[in-house]
């Protein structure tokens, strides 16, 4: 899933200031899982904003809404009903649905209400860790199901460096060596000798290094 | 024979050759770097030039490597994946190749969090090995790492760094294994206090016959104070200073210190010239360099060998 934390109240707070009416969206999908952006965190932006405005002498309204998706078209529609009575958009989805919305309303100011962060995934209750950079040519069927790229510190291929310490990257004692896990699978696995294959260097083209990306399904595109 | 490289040629005719380590200032300041190669004319066979060592923005190594090859002396210029991408690092290397730089250190680099720009981006478009490959490849294949064909191909001789005290041990003499499938020429390893398990890992590397196909350059560093000693047992990733050794400078006065930090350096490179496959030393005397020819000489590596 995507992750993503709300960003600071003042910073939001100085978005919504020159407008009278707010339309709120959440998202119903990965925000949510990481409570970040969903229905409940609408609510509770909805009344932090309120309050804050007050406080300045201030009236908004904020009008709030969870869509399912906010990155598919299809579910952005249900917001014509709703978007002419509002001055502004805050989406509190990850990027992706902020976007969508920007391109749907062209002529409504729309604010990003949460910081986007990772790929990631839940490693137990509140904490979600990096997993995956989207490199575009998964090699976990070589790295015994541990990611080098995402879970590298500086991505190596044929790691580890030599600051791993007690299965702790150099970085911090908070962060595993990638390295040391993907060398501990092998040895469950009884794959030691893959580690002598070197990986040869990274075509990225498929990780970004082309551009920005599109995937089109013809058999699915109307 | 690789390469012209006179490193390379003392290595091949069996002499213990012996390297140590310059690193560039942090402005531009070329008189410094010559005055550093100063203290290491005619004590040493190459000089390594690090790049932006501790993440800490230097005067670039291939800058402060064409200044030591001006001032005389061989320089072995260090480049790390984070910094540069492969186009960068080849535009490099075939630069620095055509000053006559002719010895080369592939590293993976520190991370930019211990450095001075911890907001940069850390690039690692290819990792040390790969590096290592691409070079191998300029050099031989005499062509670029894209695939074009390579018109003036940097003859360079290639080294890798190895550290046999960083975890996972288990790990780190097929670590070298892979360096050297993918061309390395010598390696020189992360200072070494620790003689023990730096024999451990000798072993494994004889087991395997990689000293025959790599020249090994042990690593080693003197200790200027304790302060210095136990910064390094405690704050350095992958090094491993015995409490022996810190309680040995701990048990001189203040100002014998740094003569007992020597004094331990010559002892380890007496030691380590015993082991089989240890084919030469690098001597990491940092902000010390003046250091290094009391070493090599009380280790009996002066006068060095002219070939």
């Amino acid at each position: 899933m995507i992750t993503a934390e709300r960003k600071p109240l003042e910073e939001l707070i100085e978005y919504v200031k020159p407008f009278k009416r707010i339309l709120l969206l959440g998202c119903n999908e990965c925000v949510t899982v990481c409570a970040a952006g969903g229905r409940k965190e609408v609510g509770l932006l909805a009344s932090g904003l309120q309050m804050a405005m007050l406080k300045n002498g201030s009236n908004i309204e904020i009008h709030q809404h969870t869509l399912e998706r906010q990155c598919d078209p299809e579910y952005v529609e249900e917001l014509i009903p709703m978007i002419d009575s509002a001055d502004a958009v805050m989406s509190m989805a990850c990027g992706c649905g902020v976007q969508q919305i920007a391109m749907r309303f062209k002529d409504k100011p729309v604010f990003p209400a949460v910081n986007t962060s990772f790929m990631g995934a839940s490693e137990r209750q509140g904490v979600w860790a990096e997993r995956c950079q989207g490199c575009g040519n998964c090699l976990l069927g070589i790295t015994g199901g541990i990611c080098p790229i995402a879970r590298c510190a500086k991505q190596l291929m044929n790691g580890p460096c030599g600051g791993s310490t007690g299965g702790n990257c150099e970085i911090s004692e908070e962060v595993d060596c990638a390295w040391q896990l993907i060398w501990d699978r092998l040895k469950a696995l009884g794959l030691q000798d893959m580690y002598l294959d070197n990986i040869p260097a990274k075509d990225w083209r498929s990780g970004g290094g082309n551009g920005p990306r599109k995937i089109i399904r013809e058999d699915l595109a109307e | 024979m690789k390469t012209e490289s006179k490193l390379e040629k003392i290595l091949a005719a069996g002499h213990l050759a012996v390297t140590s380590e310059c690193g560039p200032p942090r402005g531009a300041k070329p008189d410094e770097v010559i005055e550093k190669s100063k203290y290491l004319e005619g004590i040493v066979d190459a000089v390594n030039v690090t790049d932006n060592q501790t993440a800490m923005v230097r005067m670039s190594s291939l800058a402060a490597s064409v200044i030591i090859k001006q001032q005389g002396l061989n320089p072995l210029f260090q480049v790390t994946c984070r910094d540069r991408n492969r186009l960068a690092m080849q535009a490099d290397i075939i630069g620095a190749y055509s000053f006559g730089i002719d010895n080369m250190l592939c590293l993976s680099g520190d991370h930019t969090k211990f450095g001075d720009h911890p907001m940069a981006m850390n690039v690692h478009d290819i990792d040390s090995i790969q590096m290592i490959q691409m070079v191998k490849d300029m050099r031989d294949k005499e062509i670029f790492q894209g695939g074009a064909e390579l018109k003036g191909a940097p003859k360079m001789f290639i080294g890798a760094a190895a550290n046999p005290f960083a975890d996972p041990f288990e790990l780190r003499v097929m670590r070298l294994a892979k360096k050297i499938a993918a061309g390395a020429d010598f390696i020189q390893t992360q200072c070494i206090f620790n003689v023990d398990k730096f024999e451990q890992w000798m072993e494994g590397v004889r087991a395997k016959g990689l000293h025959k196909k790599c020249y090994i350059l042990a690593g080693v560093t003197p200790c200027k104070s304790l302060g210095a000693a136990r910064y390094m047992a405690k704050r350095v990733p992958g090094m491993d200073v015995p409490q022996e050794i810190v309680d040995r400078m701990a048990s001189v006065p203040k100002e014998k210190q740094a003569e007992e930090g020597v004094t331990i350096c010559v002892e380890t490179i007496e030691r380590l010239k015993k082991i089989e496959g240890v084919a030469g030393f690098h001597i990491m005397a940092i902000e010390w360099e003046e250091k290094v020819e009391e070493i090599c000489e009380r280790a009996g590596l002066l006068p060095r060998p002219q070939v």
